[in-house]
């Protein structure tokens, strides 16, 4: 490595190579500066999307017409959706900390398509300009709805074509990354790093990145069909012209079921990362947590019925669909029950990040037990598109993925910045979150059902009470993002510099500076033992200065354990 | 596990000394998950192929005995000729048959033109005679004939599609391989376009029957 040296000797962050300044970055194919490019448009779409969500419950609090016509409600809600999910739920922890921590955290300088990378960037931004223009040109923004069903998605006279071109466009970029994952894990995991060594946030991206490439193409010919249906009327969908809508959902659901679980795993696995440190003790069941990643993700492509049990299906197909979604509780129960293990009996140290996922466990507790009710059959019936299913996907999708994100932001702060953040304000912003998204999304349990429609924009006035003690829930939950993100940004920039491993972690990334050099390491290191082990060292970081040979042994260790 | 999977190099890469290493066997690992993804693409259409044919049984077997079976057997045999000319090709380059190597490439090309010519004349066949999306034929068809139709022109559209990015694939590993840039010790690219251009035969294998032969 002629100029390696050189490179390390400053963070990815400094460092100068042959472009500068902005060039620096649009070009960069490092993983960590691709990582960061994917945090700041996420988080200016998620901003984006919020702001939508809290008009829509502006317009919620009083009964008719309060701020928007009921049309621009139709395309309010589809935008908060098709934005919410494809810009920020589905690639915000694998995107931007995947990218960043998955090759520090099992050994690597880089992913194993670095430029393949940057281009599934380049492919997310396509497809997000794609989604931002449909706002402004042709009819209006699309009034479908996140899930485009047919035959209305034929039919609607708004931009509902360069709409989905932005969601296939964005699949082709999920696809990539996820490919590039797959390969990174078999192929780049450091000398020693066998698969039962690899941190759990590892195998959550692992099990996740096989949903992206096993499941997104579904979707992308099925967005196809209807692009293709809206230009030429090829019949297949329409049922004009003898095609079945039916057909349509079971394409649209067998993706983007088995998506909900590209949301949820790589949170889950950074619940299995946060969890062990701030307890100080290796985590409980290492392997179940593991194997359940993988379960949930295959269990999680045979249920996708579930989300058409009143669209008509047969009998037996329901009793099927609803039997299979009851196992994935089992996978998810395990993970719950070893989590709350992991922290009997632990020297626990309070911190942000720990407050984040407690609130999680919490949350997803009750968004998984909910999940049940509309698993079952009769209960489902009843409370099918209602704001029970509403409050049931926030609080798994948002009480779920959106409080692990913030975990996350916290938990890997000093790493990526080299900076730390007010504690104290965290733990504040932390408490009026997990409040202000209670008092938003549970009102949304009891009007569900007790009958309240989903996606209307007026309603009966018995409800009156619930939507305006939603409404300042929505008021609550924001003003703790905003405090949070106002925290984060303060500590970026005048905050104290950051250790090299300020909350005593275990993992790989711990072992580098902070912010990490731009090859990462040194030296290759060589793994000796588990990934949460906290009274013995398991990684020796200067093998050659140690005298320990790796010519050779790397690649017999990698290749055994690629097998 | 052949000779040159083991080379797993390492170099500093020009732009901003970032880290690139050659990996043959990593490579071949991502273009056979790119092939599934490629294979779900296409599942998607077949399950509908499926679906519909239990639904419209009839209105299936009318449409297709239009299509006329005779191009598309000499079609099925153009791309499994050039199936055999891609292999042979690796074959040549292994052997550091330079010439050889291009020559089969070559061949491989006239082969999808061949196929995409015959495939627009019978496009063409079908639109004139006013069979098409929306057409005045189609119009006045059962609701069985109109979704074999729409399902022909979007499976064969898109694996037309897939012939002409396998065509392209081909033509950058050309020069490539004239610029000496793959090798016989390296020459994973080629390889990975030898396997996406199989992936376009295995498909057309099975639409072949699906539209031409099953009525």
């Amino acid at each position: 490595m002629a100029n390696g040296t050189l490179a390390n000797e400053v963070s990815y962050l400094e460092y100068q190579g042959k472009h500068k300044g902005i060039m620096g970055w649009l070009l960069s194919v490092d993983h960590k500066r691709i990582g960061l490019m994917y945090l700041m448009a996420i988080l200016i779409f998620f901003f984006v999307a919020m702001t939508l969500g809290v008009l829509m419950r502006l317009e919620m609090l009083t009964p008719g017409e309060t701020i928007m016509k009921p049309s621009t409600y139709n395309s309010v809600f589809t935008l908060h959706g098709v934005i919410m999910v494809f810009l920020f739920i589905i690639p915000a922890i694998p995107a931007v900390f995947g990218n960043f921590m998955l090759p520090i955290q099992i050994g690597a300088k880089d992913v194993a398509f670095p430029r393949l990378n940057l281009f599934s960037w380049y492919l997310y931004m396509v497809g997000a300009v794609l989604a931002v223009f449909s706002l402004f040109v042709g009819e209006g923004p699309a009034d479908t709805g996140w899930t485009f069903y047919v035959p209305y998605s034929i039919r609607s006279a708004q931009n509902v074509t360069l709409t989905t071109m932005a969601a296939f466009v964005l699949g082709f970029s999920s696809i990539l990354t996820g490919l590039n994952f797959v390969v990174t894990i078999h192929r780049l995991r450091a000398p020693g790093m066998t698969w039962f060594r690899m941190p759990l946030f590892v195998w959550g991206l692992y099990a996740t990145s096989w949903i992206q490439v096993l499941a997104t193409p579904v979707i992308g010919i099925t967005l196809a069909l209807i692009m293709l249906e809206r230009f030429m009327g090829i019949g297949v969908f329409d049922p004009a012209l003898g095609g079945d809508p039916i057909l349509y959902q079971h394409l649209f659901w067998i993706y983007s079921h088995p998506a909900v679980y590209i949301m949820i795993l790589p949170a889950m696995g950074v619940v299995s990362e946060i969890l062990p440190t701030f307890s100080r003790k290796d985590i409980f069941g290492y392997k179940q947590i593991a194997i359940s990643s993988l379960g949930i993700a295959l269990i999680g492509y045979l249920v996708w019925g579930h989300h058409m049990f009143v669209s008509g299906m047969s009998d037996t197909s329901r009793i099927v669909f609803s039997l299979l979604t009851f196992l994935v509780a089992i996978p998810t129960g395990v993970k719950i029950f070893n989590w709350v293990a992991t922290l009997y009996k632990a020297s626990i140290k309070f911190s942000a990040p720990l407050y984040y996922v407690l609130g999680f466990i919490f949350i997803f507790s009750i968004g998984g037990l909910t999940g049940l009710v509309l698993g079952a059959l009769a209960t489902d019936i009843h409370v099918t598109d209602t704001y029970f299913v509403v409050a049931h996907f926030h609080y798994v999708m948002f009480g779920g993925m959106g409080i692990m994100f913030f975990a996350t932001m916290h938990y890997w702060f000093p790493k990526v910045f080299g900076k730390m953040y007010n504690e104290k304000i965290a733990v504040i912003a932390c408490t009026i979150i997990i409040i202000g998204f209670n008092v938003l999304y549970f009102p949304f349990f009891i009007m569900g059902y007790m009958g309240m429609p989903r996606r209307y924009y007026d309603y009966l006035p018995q409800f009156e009470g619930w939507h305006i003690l939603s409404t300042v829930g929505s008021w609550i939950l924001v003003s703790g993002i905003v405090f949070m993100f106002g925290n984060l940004f303060y500590g970026l920039l005048k905050g104290p510099k950051a250790a090299v491993n300020p909350w005593g972690g275990t993992t790989l990334e711990w072992k580098v500076p902070s912010p990490p050099p731009l090859e990462n390491f040194d030296e290759i290191p060589v793994v000796t033992g588990g990934p949460y082990v906290h009274d013995k060292p398991t990684y020796i970081m200067h093998p050659g200065k140690e005298g320990i040979n790796t010519n050779g042994g790397p690649k017999t260790i990698n290749q055994e354990a690629a097998l | 596990m052949t000779e040159h999977s083991e080379v797993m190099q390492e170099q500093t890469h020009a732009h901003g000394g970032a880290h690139v290493h050659r990996d043959d066997e990593g490579s071949k690992m991502a273009m056979w998950l790119f092939l599934f993804t490629e294979l779900l693409l296409f599942g998607g259409l077949f399950l509908l192929y499926g679906a519909y044919r239990f639904e419209y049984a009839d209105g299936f077997k009318v449409a297709a005995a239009d299509m006329n079976s005779f191009i598309g057997a000499i079609n099925t045999i153009i791309l499994l000729t050039s199936s055999l000319s891609v292999a042979l090709s690796i074959a040549a380059i292994q052997r550091n048959q330079k010439k050889l190597t291009m020559a089969m490439l070559w061949f491989t090309i006239l082969c999808g033109l061949a196929f995409l010519v015959n495939k627009y004349f019978e496009w063409s066949h079908e639109i004139h005679n006013g069979i098409y999306p929306g057409g005045p034929a189609l119009e006045n068809m059962s609701n069985g004939e109109v979704i074999y139709f729409g399902l022909y022109y979007v499976m064969t559209g898109l694996h037309g599609l897939h012939v002409i990015v396998g065509l392209i694939f081909i033509g950058f590993i050309m020069v490539f391989i004239s610029r000496d840039k793959i090798t016989s010790t390296n020459f994973q690219k080629l390889e990975n376009a030898g396997l996406y251009w199989h992936l376009v035969d295995v498909i057309w294998i099975f639409l072949f029957p699906l539209f031409y032969l099953l009525h």
